[in-house]
């Protein structure tokens, strides 16, 4: 025991880091801080997951895009542990995004970017949008059928960018279209660049924690005065300040070996992704989706107006980045959320969109359903030939990728159940050979018999 | 030897051009690696994708071809695809799969004579022109030639709306 003491005296002597760590842990914070303040330390630890079960993929996984997805296959059904490994660094990377989104949010809500902690919220900003390129990147790295896709739809939306959008596109792709080139990069960015960035920047970010201290409580009718705010700062922690080491610790690490285990159990139970088809482009049976932290923006590019799709595409992420760095610009006044309501409505409003887009992204109503099987006879009702015709034609001419009857059919035009109870014969007729505004004209496709026969198998279509 | 200002100045000067000068000789050659496949000029080539008598007067299905220059490694990635019609015994039409709102990529359904999209619900007529959907434009065309009874596609980039 006093051998170890020694080395360890000694080992600080030259080193100072004992020192330092004991001051670091040591540091008062304000009290009371509660459970709102685990979220950040929880995204650190997750990262740390990351990047561990990162590692361990990357000494199986061949980056080439010829081979990836062999390599993939064998870590999942074969490796030692592969299938666990593959679940983890999902359900983390699903942690990560999602508690940095609370994070954010939480501070955003008790305004602790304002004086002196601006640089904590730029470094944090930083740390979030790189946070999202890993999930991105690693997303295609899981180099399936949809992963191929994901990146052409990706370098399609750079490529609405003015000017630049079709260079972009390119870079993207590394070249003209998938091949050889595509996935090595994606790696390269996936394990090398982007993970360096963000260790500097959580370096950053966390020396900047320990320089202002952890922002205290809002109360109301406290407001932030840079000329006064660190007096009083001070003279609160003198006061009332408590080691940071346990007194808020503990809760860290209680929430963190909570959230682990949650991954932990989510790889056991849930296993990782399902590796779809090869990646072969020129497979055309394809479905691509994003992993569920994209679903809700995959669903608002389907549901966003035509004409503002493009200014959306490009400067939905312009205008994200620009309230990010520019948040920091109101760094005085008022802390509460009370005394902010608009902030409080603002963060309810944009996880209310995220997770209405995220249901909506799930169900896909827009995509119409290719396995849509044909109306059993029962649900036709009617005998009479022209109407089994119709119903027939209904499912083959496709009508039924688009228009549910009674639950059987795709839900991306208006359901047609009743529909001869709200539409007369002719405009029923008029509707499938003009189309409309989003439905295509069949006049050329179909013969006045079979208009005849749909428009008669519709009109039984009745309440 | 006694350092006055301006020799200090000077030293000063030159270890921070020099440290430039480093990060210069490990920053360009990386960046201008990154950048390489906007400079360099993919090639185009003429593949085969069948004969001609293989293909039925009317008909609309899907062929698959090599890239122009796919790398060694590229594997299953290398393949491309395009949607090809025999629109009369002499003439072909090849159209792009890849749908211009996103580019995914769109099925021919042929009952019902329509390219469908199955991520945000595109659809397109037979001539490629829009019929529903969020698309913004037809559906591009790749060109089709016959040459020596194989008809033969020009291979082209991933079309960026």
């Amino acid at each position: 025991m006093e051998r170890l003491r020694r080395i360890l005296d000694w080992l600080d002597d030259r080193s100072g880091l004992l020192t330092w760590t004991r001051h670091a842990l040591a540091h008062p914070v304000p009290p009371r801080t509660g459970w709102w303040y685990v979220f950040g330390s929880a995204t650190l630890i997750a990262f740390i997951l990351q990047v561990a079960t990162g590692i361990a993929l990357s000494t199986a996984y061949v980056p080439s895009s010829g081979q990836a997805y062999e390599s993939l296959r064998f870590i999942s059904e074969q490796a030692l542990l592969g299938r666990f490994l593959r679940g983890m660094h999902y359900f983390g990377a699903s942690a990560m995004v999602l508690l940095i989104g609370l994070h954010v949010s939480r501070t955003y809500l008790m305004a602790a970017y304002k004086f002196p902690r601006e640089l904590n919220w730029l470094t944090g900003a930083v740390l979030l949008l790189l946070t999202l390129a890993l999930a991105f990147t690693g997303q295609l790295l899981r180099w399936d059928q949809t992963a191929v896709w994901s990146v052409i739809v990706g370098a399609a939306q750079a490529g609405r960018m003015p000017i630049v959008g079709p260079d972009l596109a390119r870079f993207i792709l590394a070249g003209d279209t998938i091949g050889g080139a595509t996935l090595s990069r994606f790696f390269a960015f996936h394990v090398f660049f982007i993970p360096a960035v963000i260790f500097l920047f959580i370096g950053l970010h966390l020396l900047l924690v320990l320089r202002h201290g952890i922002s205290e409580r809002p109360r109301k009718h406290q407001h932030v005065d840079p000329a006064t705010y660190r007096a009083e700062y001070a003279a609160l922690l003198e006061r009332e300040g408590v080691p940071f080491w346990p007194d808020a610790a503990w809760r860290d690490v209680v929430f963190g070996a909570a959230m682990v285990a949650t991954v932990v159990l989510l790889a056991v139970l849930v296993g990782p992704p399902h590796l779809g088809k090869p990646p072969d482009p020129s497979i055309l049976e394809a479905y691509p989706r994003p992993d569920w932290y994209f679903l809700w923006y995959f669903a608002l590019l389907a549901l966003v107006p035509q004409n503002l799709e493009t200014a959306v595409i490009v400067l939905g992420p312009l205008v994200f980045g620009a309230v990010l760095l520019l948040l920091p610009l109101f760094n005085k006044g008022a802390r509460s959320v009370r005394e902010r309501p608009l902030a409080g409505l603002l963060v309810v409003f944009i996880w209310t969109t995220i997770v209405v887009f995220w249901m909506a992204g799930v169900r896909a109503d827009w995509s119409p359903d290719f396995t849509a099987r044909p109306l059993p006879a029962a649900e036709v009702g009617d005998t009479s030939s022209i109407v089994v015709e119709g119903a027939r034609l209904f499912h083959e001419k496709g009508c039924e990728f688009c228009h549910a009857i009674d639950g059987f059919g795709g839900k991306r035009g208006p359901e047609l159940t009743e529909v001869g109870g709200r539409m007369a014969a002719d405009a029923i007729a008029t509707r499938i050979t003009n189309g409309g505004p989003n439905m295509p004209a069949y006049a050329r496709t179909l013969t006045p018999e079979q208009v005849d026969a749909l428009v008669a198998f519709l009109g039984t279509r009745k309440p | 030897m006694e350092t006055t200002p301006s020799r200090r100045r000077f030293l000063a000067r030159l270890s921070i051009a020099l440290s430039g000068a480093i990060a210069a000789v490990a920053g360009v050659p990386v960046v201008g690696f990154l950048v390489s496949p906007l400079l360099r000029k993919a090639p185009r080539a003429w593949r085969p994708v069948g004969a001609v008598d293989g293909f039925a007067v009317g008909e609309t299905v899907s062929v698959v071809f090599e890239d122009a220059s796919p790398l060694p490694w590229a594997g299953v990635t290398a393949r491309s695809a395009a949607w090809l019609r025999r629109d009369d015994p002499g003439h072909f039409t090849a159209f792009s799969v890849h749908c211009t709102h996103l580019g995914c990529p769109v099925r021919w359904v042929a009952d019902a004579q329509l390219f469908l999209c199955p991520c945000h619900g595109g659809v397109y007529y037979p001539d490629g022109s829009r019929a529903a959907g969020p698309p913004p434009k037809p559906l591009p065309q790749y060109p089709v030639r016959v040459r020596n009874g194989q008809v033969e596609i020009l291979t082209s980039p991933i079309p960026i709306v």
